[in-house]
């Protein structure tokens, strides 16, 4: 019975973003950020619902298709509008409500007071407050149409969806223009990807002739993509890439934290980046058939968590530290689906959503106490001041670090597990990644929150964050911590309840006494990683110093994120730039524009030579009628009437 | 009996040299008086022909070509008399504000 409200989970969004969009401005911040929050509320209890009535089923009846309405019927092509309940899209739909819940209620208190340098002449206070629970509310809105998706087309329009919220919240200061551009960067990359998307789907179609998920991966109808596997893979990998901030098309991400904090932990942190997780899991049939194309799944999120683990190093902006992060983090759960560990890559995701949240929201707070500081060169000593901040901070950090017991512990373990069973070098990038990770993570504990203040203005005004803030860090500070205990190794929840989803493509496998190794090495790893840290930034910070010059021209290269920005703009952007101007100013202007004023023009000329047969004087006529009529006679005469 | 093809070529010469007049000529009046020719050239053609066919069609049509030409040159007159008045000038060349 549940089953016929699971409308109800879009209807609540769809709701609260229509009524805050009317009344919004009428009902004053408080009213408006409830609705909101209420909002997404109730599409969380919404999925606790399903979630409790698939779980009174039995196994084989858990995956059941709700459909809405028929959309499109055109001979066989037919898309409905519809519902997939199952344990994955359930389990995602949960994540998303839950952590985006706790976010709704923090962005109230972080978006209460004008933030940026003009955004009180801009727009004015109310009406920005409003426009940004609104988008919020779409974005959540356009997720959940994309996790709850029961073919590829309405996973796409979430997709779009999704990444049309990004933009409008990553430039919500819109008159910043590093804000306004990075809108339009994330915008742009992401729509790369999409030409994958789109190109999968057409192939799909044009191979199978299907594209609802429960029709087309029934095992006697998926073979007909046997052919072009490996292609649409990959299609679907690009676009993955762009989505999920993967090489090479990640670079929007760092610039997205130019948008507000809360935007940050939602929707590039816990939600929207792991689309491309979700759908590489979805589409597990498909990939199943093409062992290359999840090669490539693997070896790419490998490279990136490396990649983007060392350049989280050296970054002094807090959220650029995040941001490489998250980059960082989605690489392994890349590495997860690709070596076909579906569970593991996903239970990364939840324990991510948590202490990345926690992290982001985190900073936020340490913003909001800091007037919008974000150098940690400028920090320090901030446990005193901001000791809840502080403590939540730190128990992300050692999550995403890997602290042994945590939630990310055990996540990044079962991963790191399926990396050296597909791959020792895999595993070994990941190990060396998850050092770093642990080194970088506490680093941002350290320097801001440890020693003595750098600032001391800055630290004279810092003061700890209300509890509409501090208590969403508490919830996801408990999330982060005991997070794990639903994928306990040899007694994994998640991995029972995410089999009916996955059991044509997971093997079961017994690891015994390796995966005990792998779990001690991990250990050490992160421990190491952390008391790395505290010899460079706590002990004798010279010694950062020291390193940085040793490494020379590395140093160079990774401070300024390898150039990538640079080659990009080299490489495509400028010549798309002068295509355009080219386009714009030559084609268009003179070409276009002079053809068609050119015809006007030569019409105007004939007129000009055929006036002149008007000369006003009567001998004239007369002339021209006498040369008729004799033409005429002639005519007659000769060849005859 | 003079041969019809005579009164013919004759005609024929008058309404030419009429048809030129009319071109040529600059003032109203003589232009007027050129048509005249014309008409008259055309009457000797029917009555020529009439003869030349023993009926008598082509006399009748000869006074109603005069009848008309009466009427005609009535108006036509007036109208120059008009032109005259207001552009003192009976060149038709001159009679051009209809131009482009």
């Amino acid at each position: 019975m549940i089953v016929e409200y699971a409308w109800l989970l879009l209807a609540f969004p769809v709701l609260g973003l229509t009524l805050n969009l009317i009344f919004g401005a009428r009902w004053g911040k408080k009213t408006t950020g409830i609705v909101a929050s209420g909002a997404v509320l109730g599409s969380f209890l919404v999925a606790l619902g399903l979630f409790l009535h698939l779980n009174g089923l039995p196994e084989e009846e858990r995956t059941i298709e709700q459909v809405l309405w028929s959309w499109i019927t055109i001979d066989q092509f037919h898309v409905d509008i519809g519902l997939l309940i199952d344990p994955l899209s359930v389990f995602m739909a949960l994540v998303v409500t839950g952590v985006g819940f706790l976010i709704h209620v923090y962005s109230m208190g972080y978006m209460w007071a004008p933030h940026e340098k003009g955004e009180e002449e801009a727009m004015g206070d109310i009406p920005r407050f409003v426009r940004y629970f609104v988008y919020l509310n779409l974005f959540i809105l356009m997720m959940l149409t994309l996790v709850m998706a029961n073919d590829f087309v309405q996973m796409f329009i979430g997709w779009e969806g999704v990444g049309l919220a990004s933009y409008l919240l990553i430039g919500f200061w819109f008159f910043k223009p590093s804000a306004a551009d990075a809108g339009k960067k994330a915008f742009l990359v992401n729509r790369v990807g999409d030409v994958g998307f789109i190109l999968a789907m057409l192939f799909i179609f044009r191979l199978s002739g299907r594209l609802n998920f429960l029709d087309l991966f029934r095992p006697e109808n998926v073979q007909a993509l046997q052919v072009g596997a490996t292609t649409i893979g990959l299609l679907l990998l690009l676009a993955a890439t762009g989505k999920s901030a993967q090489i090479p098309l990640y670079v929007w991400l760092p610039d997205a934290m130019e948008g507000p904090t809360p935007v940050s932990a939602l929707i590039h942190a816990a939600t929207m980046v792991t689309a491309g997780v979700y759908m590489i899991a979805r589409t597990s049939p498909l990939y199943a058939l093409t062992p290359t194309a999840m090669t490539w799944v693997a070896t790419i999120g490998a490279l990136t968590a490396f990649f983007a683990a060392t350049i989280a190093l050296a970054q002094t902006d807090l959220k650029r530290i995040l941001a490489y992060s998250t980059i960082s983090q989605l690489g392994y759960m890349f590495l997860g689906v690709g070596t076909g560990a579906y569970v593991a890559g996903i239970f990364h995701l939840y324990t991510h959503a948590f202490f990345k949240a926690l992290l982001f929201l985190g900073a936020g707070s340490v913003m909001h106490a800091l007037h919008g500081e974000l150098d940690i060169r400028k920090m320090g000593g901030l446990k005193e001041k901001l000791p809840t901040t502080y403590k939540t901070f730190l128990v992300g950090a050692a999550a995403l670090a890997g602290f042994p017991l945590l939630s990310g512990f055990f996540s990044k373990d079962e991963i790191l597990l399926a990396a050296w069973q597909r791959s020792p070098i895999l595993w070994l990038i990941g190990i060396v990644t998850a050092f770093m990770t642990a080194t970088y993570s506490f680093r941002a504990v350290f320097v801001p929150f440890w020693g003595k203040p750098r600032n001391h203005k800055l630290y004279e005004h810092a003061h700890e964050s209300p509890p509409v803030m501090t208590v969403p860090l508490i919830i996801l500070a408990i999330g982060a911590a005991f997070g794990g205990v639903i994928g306990l190794p040899k007694a994994s929840w998640l991995h029972h309840w995410l089999m009916p989803v996955f059991e044509h493509v997971m093997h079961e496998s017994e690891p015994g006494a390796l995966m005990w190794g792998l779990m001690t090495v991990s250990a050490l790893v992160a421990l190491g990683g952390i008391y790395f840290a505290y010899e460079l930034f706590v002990v004798n910070p010279d010694r950062v110093l020291r390193i940085r010059r040793a490494l020379g021209p590395v140093d160079t290269l990774v401070q300024h994120r390898y150039y990538v920005d640079e080659l990009y703009m080299t490489l495509v952007v400028n010549p798309l730039k002068a295509l355009a101007d080219w386009l714009a100013y030559v084609f268009d202007q003179r070409g276009i524009d002079g053809l068609v004023n050119g015809v006007a023009w030569v019409t105007g000329w004939i007129g000009q030579q055929v006036r002149r047969v008007q000369t006003g004087r009567v001998g004239t006529y007369a002339f021209t009628l006498f040369v008729g009529v004799v033409i005429l006679v002639v005519y007659f005469v000769l060849v005859g009437g | 009996m003079v041969p019809t093809g005579y009164y013919l070529v004759l005609a024929a010469v008058i309404f030419g040299i009429g048809a030129l007049g009319v071109l040529v000529r600059r003032n109203a009046l003589i232009i007027f008086m050129c048509i005249e020719m014309m008409m008259n050239a055309v009457n000797l053609t029917l009555v020529a022909l009439a003869r030349h066919f023993g009926t008598l069609d082509g006399q009748v049509f000869v006074f109603l070509v005069m009848a008309i030409a009466a009427a005609e040159v009535a108006i036509g007159l007036g109208i120059v008399v008009g032109l005259v008045r207001h552009r003192d000038t009976t060149n038709v060349d001159r009679i051009n504000l209809l131009r482009w």
